[in-house]
């Protein structure tokens, strides 16, 4: 079994009248069935409303399914006496910084997580200390967080959750709020999370471009899983893709376009550098 | 425009009184307090005074800081004199018309005067030498024992300590509101008084929604980073004692006693 696996998960909002009668019920999660192995970059893809969000608040004890099972770990999240350890191995960073920052210092927001789980006060400030620098906001710590730019104030909050030592971390659309410059830095500090240090990295986002370097990307659409494969499987689909309304990334669009028109180019495509090399390779032959 | 407003009133410089614990300052400020209403003679007002002289120069605080705090008072002080100048029985000093001042409506009156001056002066200086987040720390750490009859401590200085994160936020944000509710036509400058607090309902519903949106997402996030109250809580910066505390600690134990030897002897 991986560090997170669920089976036939389903997870329905039910929405009630004044007087607390069901009005009607949404099924936001429909049977998904994941495993995810220790170290993987996993990226899942969705518009809005597919139920990516909801299905990320699982993983880590926020919400609970409604039927189905989901373990971290080797742990049922349903599982009361495991709560907080579940919580303490995959760490949640969300989509908007500000609501996610308690603390007024930079370092005290990231010491905030390992002051709730008891650690020392010795040991906060080591932990404290190589979280700021593995997202390189060091320079930063004793600054307020409401001076920081949107990536800034994200890569806070990663650190916030790396100095919890979990062993993966969700990121629940951490770029929909930021401009390019902060996703690209957001988006490279996970990275090397993952390289580095090895965490495992369930990213959700709506940002093609963000999951090119996925292990697996799994696409969602009304609850259920859409597709699944890696980057250059998924995109290889693009059809698929497009009526699920998701953007292809403009290089991989192209090449699927001339490709269309009898250019001899291979499936998925996934950077310009790709294709560049592609086309020069037809020139040559 | 809004976003000028600074919060409390803290004068950031390098001072032996800055560097103080903030439990000490805390302590010391309702010794100060409790003290001005111990002594009642002209040499027990003299002691406070020099005491809160030489707090103020080690401060390093400009003077006008502390004078501002009193332009808030300045009603309640002026009615407080007069009352006591004008209604206090004894030996008439002056007589005009129906008004008589006495000798010792005089006395109470200049007394009462000086003594809310000190009691502003001294609770501003503690102000304006401790930031808000550790005036928090400070606050819990010396009602941490009423948990033990179950007032909820640890919970109340969070919630401040998260109010005080999110007054930037939310004033960012009504400024933000304003402008757009501006942009729209809404007016909020022009009319009587009535007619200026409607014209801010539109401007305070939005501000609520997203206020408790905020408080929901900010609650979630502490969750997920195992937040469950204070019980096995541990602390990155805890408050610790040092030397220059215990000295301040004794410098205000010799200072009250003095006032209460004020007191008995004189």
């Amino acid at each position: 079994m991986g560090i997170i696996k669920t089976d036939k998960l389903t997870f329905e909002y039910i929405r009630r009248d004044e007087e607390g009668n069901v009005e009607g019920i949404t099924r936001a999660v429909d049977e998904v069935d994941l495993d995810v192995k220790q170290g993987d970059f996993i990226a899942i893809l969705g518009h809005n409303g597919s139920g990516k969000s909801t299905l990320a608040k699982h993983i880590n004890a926020i919400l609970y399914p409604t039927e189905g099972t989901v373990w971290v770990d080797g742990m049922d999240t349903q599982d009361e006496n495991h709560l907080w350890d579940i919580r303490s191995e995959a760490g949640m960073v969300f989509q908007n910084p500000d609501n996610q920052i308690i603390g007024q210092v930079v370092e005290e927001d990231v010491g905030f997580g390992p002051e709730n789980m008891g650690v020392p006060t010795k040991e906060i400030w080591e932990r404290v200390e190589e979280s700021l620098k593995a997202v390189g906001m060091y320079e930063y710590r004793k600054h307020s967080p409401n001076k920081l730019s949107g990536g800034q104030k994200q890569r806070v909050s990663i650190a916030g959750v790396i100095a919890m030592h979990p062993k993966c971390i969700i990121l629940d659309e951490p770029t929909a709020m930021l401009d390019p410059n902060g996703r690209k830095e957001v988006i490279r500090a996970v990275r090397a999370l993952n390289d580095v240090e090895g965490i495992t990295v369930v990213l959700i986002t709506h940002y093609m471009e963000e999951i090119i370097h996925a292990d697996m990307v799994y696409v969602m659409d009304k609850g259920r899983i859409a597709m699944e494969g890696t980057p250059r499987e998924i995109f290889s689909r693009v059809e698929e893709l497009q009526d699920l309304r998701l953007d292809v990334p403009q290089v991989t669009l192209l090449a699927y376009e001339l490709k269309q028109r009898g250019v001899n180019l291979p499936d998925g495509i996934l950077t310009i550098e790709e294709l560049v090399a592609a086309l020069s390779g037809l020139k040559g032959a | 425009m809004i976003r000028d407003i600074t919060l409390g009133q803290y004068y950031q410089t390098e001072s032996v009184i800055h560097k103080l614990d903030p439990r000490v300052k805390l302590v010391a400020t309702i010794g100060f307090i409790i003290s001005l209403f111990v002594v009642d003679s002209w040499v027990g007002y003299v002691v406070a005074a020099a005491f809160l002289a030489i707090m103020i120069q080690l401060s390093k605080v400009p003077f006008r800081f502390m004078v501002k705090g009193m332009k808030a008072i300045v009603m309640i002080l002026m009615i407080t004199v007069v009352f006591n100048l004008f209604l206090t029985p004894g030996e008439p000093l002056v007589t005009f018309w129906k008004l008589t001042i006495t000798k010792e409506g005089l006395r109470i009156a200049v007394m009462m005067a000086v003594r809310l001056a000190f009691l502003i002066v001294g609770s501003s200086l503690m102000t304006l030498t401790t930031t808000p987040n550790s005036l928090t720390d400070g606050m819990e750490k010396l009602m941490g024992p009423l948990k033990y009859v179950k007032v909820p401590v640890h919970e109340v200085a969070m919630m401040m300590s998260i109010a005080l994160r999110f007054i930037p936020i939310l004033l960012e944000e009504t400024d933000k509101i304003m402008k757009a509710q501006i942009a729209r036509g809404a007016d909020f400058e022009s009319g009587n008084l009535i007619k200026k607090a409607k014209a801010m309902v539109p401007l305070l519903v939005p501000l609520f929604i997203s206020a408790f949106r905020r408080a929901n997402d900010l609650a979630m996030a502490m969750e997920a980073r195992c937040y469950r109250g204070g019980e096995h809580r541990t602390k990155m910066k805890p408050l610790q004692y040092h030397a220059a505390d215990r000295i301040a600690y004794l410098i205000l134990l010799l200072y009250f006693a003095s006032c209460v030897a004020v007191r008995i002897w004189l």
